[in-house]
């Protein structure tokens, strides 16, 4: 057994010691949670932290393997948000059985980001660097201005639609509204659960490493290495380029699924759907080392965690999380940093090279 | 009847004529050269074979096919590969990864097969491993092939470019200046290796050079462009003591 995990691959090795981490973290957490030795606060940032890791590990997808900067993630996200809640309102009393509905959800919201991802992905990919970044802002903030202005009813007759207000959807007297403007929509059932939500990381992970080793992820990142070289050698860069651009959007669609059900209220603001929260979600990614899988975790459950732990601390708050980022960066990135953990951390690799 | 067929071939950026009228017709498993003085056009008649550049006028046959105006990744799959003046590795992927991006148009399965892990993943990924690593075997490369091709050292850089090229099972095979930044003895390998690659992968090769005791050395025919023309053509020995190359760009 021993000797099988030693003539592993390296990087099936190190997808290996990932998983492992994800799942120790969790059986961790999960005893504290039943033993109540935590607090309420604290078990109430399960969902929200596996929502980060999802959307850290889906964009750094587009960032880190195909190499190209996106500020759109959380408009993604925000989609798939609203269109599972949408659906699990609409079925709260079709479809009782909580986990069928939810799994349903979870398909439209994935099905929509991605939809949404292609459609998006198509005329944006045709651009690179800066001025992919700024279309990509664009649109995430075009999406949640969108959501913003529609309103959704429905009666006997069937649904309504309007960008205008309440009023304007002309409903017979029994009708509900579903999606209500700037108040989005509430009476989601709250569906989410931290063991959920380790499962659709556990899948997140699955997805994206398996299609990082496989020929679709070669030919991913030999566009990000050499777009020139690429073509050269018969790779469909348009196709490449859309496939890793639209999974990265599915999963963050995902990630809005378990977001809109995590809460009784959806509403779609700067906070949670605009660009703060794609900058948020790239800082994850680029101080968990742009490329690295593990990194884009552990930078996601430590940076969703310190504002709460460091509550305490009041007015100094976001003058240690600004000094954390700074220390965080330093240590991926300073040269000296590398070579110290490359002394210090990698045992195993490190002996390895030695004898070449 | 020649495996490479170029008529008339032209390109004009804004006012500048940088390629006009270039005919050339290679013979299959024949070694040409292509040389002239730097801004003759000679990358430039690379990236219109390849795609990279549309021609203004002109016709590209390949074995029969017209690939005229095709994108690159068209002419890579009639058959064309090459490598690159300033070499272009996919520097983050391992050596033998280099080699199997160059073999994906050559094995196929799909994208849910590869996350799934399916039969057909396990199945083809050996395949391509095996072939690759045969490919690094004639480069002699293989103890290498778990490094990044960016820490390799420059000669074997420019040998894994050639591999990457070579996966992609090209009839006609470009190398723009292979020998650049070689010392002799460096050059002296890469002559053998070239001549090996012919013979070994019955290879068209078309190559651009500088280096005149690796072109007087290896090439059996040669093309001499100067200012986007074809100023001489013809066997090697000829073109080489031809009044009008030598003024131009050889020296006296």
């Amino acid at each position: 057994m021993l000797k099988k995990i030693k003539n592993m691959k390296k990087t099936t090795k190190s997808n290996l010691i990932t998983y492992g981490i994800v799942i120790v973290a969790f059986v961790i957490m999960q005893t504290l949670i039943s033993t109540g030795s935590i607090s309420s606060l604290l078990e109430g940032l399960m969902v929200p932290i596996c929502i980060y890791v999802i959307l850290a590990v889906s964009l750094n997808l587009v960032v880190g393997i195909l190499g190209e900067l996106s500020l759109g993630h959380a408009g993604f996200m925000c989609v798939g948000a609203f269109s599972s809640a949408f659906f699990s309102k609409c079925m709260r009393d079709v479809i009782t059985v909580d986990i069928v509905r939810f799994l349903l959800a979870l398909l439209i919201g994935i099905a929509v980001a991605a939809i949404f991802g292609i459609l998006i992905g198509i005329p944006v990919l045709r651009l690179k660097g800066d001025y992919l970044a700024i279309v990509t802002l664009a649109f995430g903030e075009i999406i949640k201005n969108l959501v913003n202005v529609l309103y959704i009813g429905k009666d006997s007759n069937g649904f309504h639609f309007s960008t205008k207000d309440v009023m304007a959807l002309n409903m017979e007297p029994d009708g509900t509204v579903i999606v209500n403007g700037p108040q989005g929509i509430t009476g989601t059932p709250q569906d989410s659960t931290f063991l959920i939500g380790f499962i659709l990381i556990l899948i997140t992970l699955f997805i994206v490493t398996n299609l990082i080793n496989s020929r679709d992820g070669r030919a991913i990142m030999s566009i990000r290495d050499n777009r020139i070289a690429a073509e050269s050698v018969g790779i469909n860069v348009t196709k490449y380029k859309l496939m890793a651009f639209t999974i990265s959007a599915a999963l963050a669609g995902a990630a809005g699924v378990l977001y809109a059900h995590n809460l009784s209220t959806l509403t779609a603001n700067t906070n949670n759907f605009g660009y703060n929260q794609s900058i948020m979600i790239l800082v994850f990614v680029v101080l968990g080392g742009i490329g690295s899988i593990r990194g884009s975790i552990i930078a996601a459950v430590i940076l969703t965690l310190l504002p709460e732990l460091l509550r305490g601390l009041s007015d100094y708050r976001m003058l240690i999380y600004a000094i954390v980022l700074i220390v965080m960066m330093l240590f991926n990135w300073a040269p000296k940093a590398i070579e110290w953990r490359e002394r210090h951390l990698r045992f195993g690799r490190k002996k390895k090279e030695a004898v070449q | 009847m020649a495996l490479l067929d170029v008529k008339n071939l032209g390109i004009s950026f804004g006012g500048l004529r940088a390629v006009n009228a270039f005919d050339i017709s290679i013979e299959k498993e024949e070694l040409y050269g292509l040389i002239g003085p730097n801004g003759a056009g000679k990358t430039t008649v690379f990236n219109l074979l390849t795609g990279v550049y549309k021609p203004d006028s002109g016709k590209v046959i390949l074995d029969g096919n017209d690939i005229t105006g095709k994108k690159t990744i068209e002419t890579s799959k009639a058959g064309i590969a090459r490598t690159f003046q300033n070499i272009r590795l996919f520097k983050k992927l391992s050596v033998l990864d280099n080699v199997k991006a160059g073999l994906h148009n050559q094995h196929h399965y799909s994208t849910v097969e590869g996350i799934l892990r399916l039969p057909g993943y396990r199945r083809v990924e050996k395949e391509m491993d095996e072939k690759a690593m045969e490919l690094l075997k004639v480069f002699d490369l293989e103890k290498y092939a778990h490094v990044d091709a960016a820490n390799l050292p420059y000669g074997q850089q420019r040998r894994l470019e050639i591999a990457r090229a070579l996966a992609t099972e090209p009839k006609l095979l470009l190398l723009d200046e292979p020998a650049a930044g070689m010392n002799p003895n460096e050059t002296g390998e890469l002559m053998d290796m070239i001549r090996f690659v012919r013979e070994n992968f019955h290879m068209t090769i078309l190559l651009i050079e500088h280096d005149m005791k690796l072109v007087s050395g290896i090439c059996e025919r040669l093309t001499v462009l100067n200012f986007g023309e074809v100023l001489s053509q013809g066997k090697t020995s000829e073109v080489l003591n031809d009044p009008q190359v030598i003024t131009a760009y050889l020296g006296e």
